[in-house]
């Protein structure tokens, strides 16, 4: 097992139209929308190579490889995703779908409502996490997939994989937890309402109906971000990334940058900021602060995954603070209650709740061995 | 390559049950008895290299500490668990026999026995002794909680936990029945918690 791992080169994101009215959580309908996706391998012919990745908060349909003309628009999980990489697309047919709400072609808050000509804005519905997984499972009919090989993600990606082995068992033959939670604390939801208030606060907001007027909520996007990344990264990393050095070797007393963390915190805010949809953004939190699915089942997680027939692969990391290891173990706890096949693995990384998303050799060693286990019962 | 012990531990697992395997290194037990008992259930192991060693086994593997006890599991949510030549290398001993038997009906633990001659044979001429079972110099053992025969079955006593079966082996892996404290190397019991 030499292989060298490599990229899946260029790419090109597809769209698939859906005519079916989608009736969401909320108890509105989207008469009509569209999802934006990625593929990468070859659909084996017997259609059981399939991989669904699903992406979190601010990911998108760009899982691996490059655009043509851009090469520095790399997919979001281009390390995990490819040729000889632990999800090996010379083996697997990898999809990776732009959630709907998103802001990277799916029919979102900045896609123009039918009805009115205008972008929807504050009209765009609220959607949650079994909604995604719905309009997911469309895609899926679509291409002519009734089963997954496997359905993962990491954080919000991951309970929307969870959710997957809820409301369609018999399509998810595997599906892997990686950094979640089976539902977010009251500090979790904190941060996301510091984050919304922060965007809905800013004077270019204008009530989400922001478009007409030609202007962004820069700011708030701005401030949400940085508040967001504080909780992805753990205190070791930042400390060990950013140190406390003074820019100019002295204080400066002023409000200029002077500690490298604010240089980066300015600068990952601005880049998102224009990059992203502030409606998008407020519908992606509120998704992640509904999921709960004990919720309608008396608060019993296990009764909740009663209906689940996958086979599980949990992963958590040591530093992640947002969604610590104790939350993946709620899970894995609900399965072995449930007397599911289930694997657990609690990564030791400094990298907090970012781990999911870097290069990390036990990591990538699980990954790899579970996916390879996957290969083996894909064989006729 | 089966280990010497995997076969009588084989032996001792109904067909079809549930097992917990504590501390299942690269898998290799718990693959064996999915086999030729066609039991479900999972591995406990924390070093990483195992848990994927594991997995590559096919067998569910959960990497969780054994010393934090086993909180994850119900009461008799398994039939057997098993300690298979981890024992030695725990800390908490009373607590994890315990556990065992909170979490399973019966349990399984394996041993090297530190009675055996040669290991005698070893300390009578000045040295911390060293055989197969027990490969390592005394500076880099990981195994802190050495025993006899006597030794644990007086433990079981003092907590409460019954032997059901005991089968005593020499290195060349048949059963020992005469003096087996002493001409044993490897010890296996199966037990339970006193009625």
């Amino acid at each position: 097992m030499t292989r060298t791992a490599s990229s899946v080169g260029i790419v090109t994101a597809q769209v698939a139209h859906f005519d079916v009215p989608l009736p969401l959580s909320s108890g509105a309908v989207l008469p009509q929308y569209q999802l934006v996706y990625e593929t990468y391998g070859v659909l084996a012919e017997g259609k059981d190579n399939a991989v669904l990745v699903c992406h979190a908060l601010s990911g998108s349909h760009h899982v691996a490889g490059q655009y043509a003309g851009d090469p520095r628009a790399v997919g979001w999980w281009e390390n995990m995703v490819g040729p000889g990489k632990p999800v090996d697309t010379d083996r697997f047919f990898v999809i990776g779908v732009n959630n709907l709400g998103g802001c990277h072609g799916s029919t979102g808050p900045s896609s123009v409502n039918p009805v009115t000509g205008q972008p929807y804005g504050s009209g765009f519905p609220f959607l949650t996490v079994e909604d995604w997984v719905e309009s997911q499972a469309r895609l899926a009919d679509h291409l002519g997939i009734s089963t997954f090989a496997a359905v993962m993600g990491g954080s919000l990606g991951a309970m929307q994989a969870l959710q997957w082995t809820i409301r369609f068992p018999e399509r998810v033959r595997h599906a892997l937890i990686i950094a979640a939670a089976p539902c977010l604390s009251a500090q979790n939801i904190g941060f996301n309402e510091v984050a919304r208030q922060a965007i809905t606060s800013d004077p270019h907001f204008h009530g989400g109906d922001f478009y007409a007027q030609g202007v962004v909520p820069e700011r708030g996007l701005r401030l949400a971000r940085m508040l967001g990344h504080i909780t992805y990264l753990s205190d070791d990393a930042m400390m060990t990334k950013f140190g406390r050095e003074l820019l100019g070797g002295t204080p400066h007393f002023s409000l200029e940058v002077e500690f490298e963390i604010e240089s980066y915190l300015r600068y990952q805010g601005k880049k998102f900021s224009e990059r992203f949809d502030a409606n998008t953004y407020l519908i992606m939190t509120k998704a992640l602060d509904y999921f709960d699915p004990a919720r309608t089942a008396g608060g019993d997680l296990a009764r909740a995954l009663k209906p689940a027939r996958a086979q599980f692969l949990v992963l958590s990391f040591t530093t992640d603070w947002r969604f610590s290891p104790a939350r993946s173990r709620e899970i894995v706890q609900a399965l072995l209650d449930n007397r599911a096949v289930v694997s657990y693995a609690e990564i030791d990384s400094n990298q907090g709740h970012d781990a999911f998303l870097m290069e990390n050799e036990d990591y990538f060693a699980v990954m790899s061995a579970y996916f390879e286990r996957i290969v083996g019962e894909c064989r006729p | 390559m089966i280990r010497a012990d995997y076969e009588l531990i084989a032996q001792g697992v109904p067909e079809e049950s549930r097992v917990l395997d504590l501390g299942c290194g690269d898998g290799q037990l718990l693959a064996h008895l999915q086999r030729v008992r066609r039991v479900s259930g999972y591995g406990i192991e924390i070093v990483p290299e195992r848990v994927v060693a594991a997995l590559r086994q096919g067998i569910s593997v959960l990497q969780v500490n054994l010393e934090e006890g086993l909180s994850g599991f119900s009461d008799h949510s398994f039939d057997t668990v098993i300690l298979s030549q981890t024992l030695q290398a725990m800390r908490h001993t009373e607590e994890i026999l315990r556990e065992m038997l909170r979490v399973g009906r019966e349990g399984i633990v394996t041993f090297p026995n530190f009675g055996y001659w040669k290991h005698r044979w070893q300390v009578l001429n000045g040295a911390m002794p060293k055989s197969e079972d027990m490969p390592y110099e005394w500076y880099d053992t990981p195994n802190v909680h050495l025993c006899t025969l006597y030794d644990f079955e007086r433990l079981c006593a003092g907590i409460g936990v019954q032997v059901m079966e005991r089968r005593v082996m020499n290195p060349a892996g048949r059963t020992v029945d005469l003096m087996p404290n002493l001409l044993g190397s490897l010890a296996y019991y199966r037990i339970r918690l006193q009625a």
